[in-house]
């Protein structure tokens, strides 16, 4: 039999491929088939599943409750959409300032003396290794009403404005969350693009200046398309957790913000509805996989994606 | 024209990414100084050393530790004790399993056809392309209902009973490094002269030598960095510990989660620059090593 595998390749790659693609079916797509299963059942009242084959959760998720008859004038309740809505917006505005922060300073490293690149990146790479929670944290007390930006806020308002000061309310607004998933997530955006910038030979520069080309038409004709691939991966880094994080939400934005991943977790924890959990998370799957598609069929999946 | 010309506008957009990445980063680690037990505004250093700990108010006047106090309360902690021996246990054991079945799986790849090759590639890219969180459900579900279903089949009562902890955490984080692991060392594999190889070969050796003298010193820094971007990437995981952890196999960012939702003493502070220092000695020695590498070729 061991004679039969030496000879036989196709046996030996399945073989070395086997763990790996079990692990993945056990704890990956039988998970999202249970999923499946689990956001057409219904919840038992106390807190389990029952199987059955009904859409109601869907339902639900997109806007009208199923319990119409008990004499609302209006079924129609957009809160879900609502949340839906929000989280999409919002992972979009995080990666559109993700890339317009990431871009200036992945440039910087990618053209600096080379001696020095290992140094700019290493300042890159300790707040990426710091720990997510952590960075959250470090949020919650800038932006606190007693926090460092409203006591420079007041400095600057008293000692040069001269004007009274009211400590801004920061905490638990959407500009909060916007803030902190942008800090949360910038490092993944600067080391795909830095890596496709780098890439671009000197020689091109030169070749684009000596055909009289000025720096903003360098900068677009040549910089830019072919730090694209870079700027793709990037966004798939940044813009499929910013869809699914409930921690900077559930930090920053508190009752305020609700994203999708903090409806999900609540219907697991404390609301105790996994089949309603199950359909919002499914919904959430499908919405990431749509744009991921479309984006990438347009501007082609990012090899860079394997560095960071 | 110098290539190294810099426009002021790059200069100054780069000065202003710098500080948005190290001002949060740099008042944590001030605030874990702080005398004020209720951490709200920053009350100065503690002054003073002494025998026992003094205290006015909210206020640390001395303590054994002097200004290192929290550092040292810290280190009394048993909960954080803990959580760090669950963190550490969980990254050690994921990356070993993960690295090995991941570069196997990326030699699979890389130089074999099989049948099951297309099903094995797309099960790689699907977590890279669906948020953590709908991964993090759907393995606490098959969990619930496995366990349930063993539970009761076996009659199993009280401690007995299968139910989520340590082993859960590990056995997911695994499915999540997989990935990761494997593309890299895929990538790693991608730029492979197989002449090395085939000249082994044609001098007699047989494939598990070659393997052994040849191929994996070849890839071996592909499969190196791999196992640190997996133990970096378990380390840092919160979303799938989240879901799959159980009483007493709490990690670090789990624990750290569960206090910012109480009161927050600089205690937390102390631990975040801790971790901060480690991040930043270790990420050091790594950019040491690899200039030192790049030197030498």
């Amino acid at each position: 039999m061991l004679k039969r595998l030496r000879e036989n390749k196709s046996s030996q790659g399945t073989l070395l491929a086997l763990p790996t693609t079990l692990w993945m079916l056990a704890l990956l797509i039988i998970p999202l088939l249970l999923t499946l299963l689990v956001s057409f059942g219904k919840r038992s009242p106390d807190g389990d599943v029952i199987y059955s084959f009904s859409l109601d959760n869907y339902v639900r998720l997109f806007g009208y409750s199923t319990d119409c008859d008990s004499g609302q004038t209006s079924c129609f309740n957009p809160l879900y959409v609502q949340i839906l809505w929000r989280s999409l917006t919002l992972a979009f505005n995080t990666t559109a300032l993700v890339i317009l922060l990431a871009y200036p300073l992945a440039y910087f490293i990618a053209r600096a003396d080379p001696k020095r690149r290992n140094t700019f990146l290493f300042l890159v790479l300790i707040p990426l290794w710091t720990n997510f929670v952590i960075r959250v944290y470090a949020w919650m007390m800038l932006l606190r009403k007693e926090g460092a930006i409203n006591i420079v806020a007041g400095w600057v308002a008293t000692h040069i404005f001269h004007v009274q000061f009211q400590p801004l309310e920061l905490l638990f607004t959407p500009g909060a969350v916007l803030v902190g998933m942008v800090y949360e997530f910038l490092p993944f955006m600067i080391l795909p693009i830095y890596t496709s910038l780098e890439k671009i030979e000197t020689s091109l520069y030169e070749a684009a200046a000596d055909l009289g080309a000025n720096s903003i038409k360098t900068f677009l004709r040549v910089t830019l398309p072919l730090s694209m691939p870079g700027v793709v991966a990037g966004t798939i880094l940044v813009f499929i957790p910013v869809m699914g994080t409930f921690i900077v939400s559930d930090i920053l934005g508190g009752r305020q913000v609700i994203l999708v991943g903090n409806l999900i977790q609540r219907q697991f924890l404390d609301a105790r509805d996994p089949t309603f959990g199950s359909a919002a998370s499914l919904i959430l799957m499908v919405m990431t996989l749509i744009v991921t598609y479309f984006y990438t069929r347009k501007f082609g999946f990012g090899e860079e994606i394997v560095v960071a | 024209m110098n290539p190294h010309r810099r426009s002021p506008f790059v200069l100054t957009a780069t000065g202003l990414v710098y500080f948005f990445l190290y001002a949060p980063i740099l008042m944590l680690v001030l605030y874990s100084f702080n005398a004020s037990r209720a951490n709200v505004t920053f009350e100065g250093f503690i002054p003073k050393f002494s025998d026992r700990i003094v205290m006015e108010g909210s206020l640390v006047k001395s303590s054994p530790c002097g200004p290192f106090h929290w550092f040292c309360e810290l280190s009394k902690n048993r909960d954080v004790g803990s959580a760090a021996r669950n963190t550490l246990t969980v990254a050690f054991v994921a990356t070993i399993v993960s690295t090995i079945i991941g570069t196997m799986a990326a030699l699979a790849l890389q130089r074999y056809d099989f049948k099951l090759k297309p099903f094995s590639q797309l099960s790689l890219y699907i977590p890279i392309v669906i948020p953590e969180i709908v991964m993090g459900i759907g393995i606490l579900t098959l969990f619930s209902q496995l366990f349930g279903i063993i539970n009761n089949a076996l009659g199993l009562e009280g401690a007995s009973r299968l139910s989520l902890g340590l082993g859960t955490v590990i056995v997911s984080h695994i499915a999540f490094m997989v990935p990761f692991v494997t593309l890299v060392v895929q990538a790693r594999l991608q730029g492979f002269d197989k002449s090395f190889e085939e000249a082994a070969m044609d001098l007699g050796a047989n494939e598990w030598t070659t393997f052994r003298r040849i191929t994996f010193p070849m890839i071996l820094p592909g499969v190196l960095s791999g196992a640190l971007l997996a133990f970096t990437l378990s380390l840092d995981d919160f979303v799938i510990t989240f879901f799959t952890n159980g009483p007493g196999s709490t990690t670090l960012p789990i624990y750290v989660y569960g206090l910012l939702r109480r009161i927050i003493t600089p205690q937390v502070n102390a631990l975040s620059t801790v971790w901060i220092t480690i991040v930043f000695i270790v990420v050091l020695l790594l950019q040491i090593i690899q200039s030192r590498e790049q030197k030498q070729n």
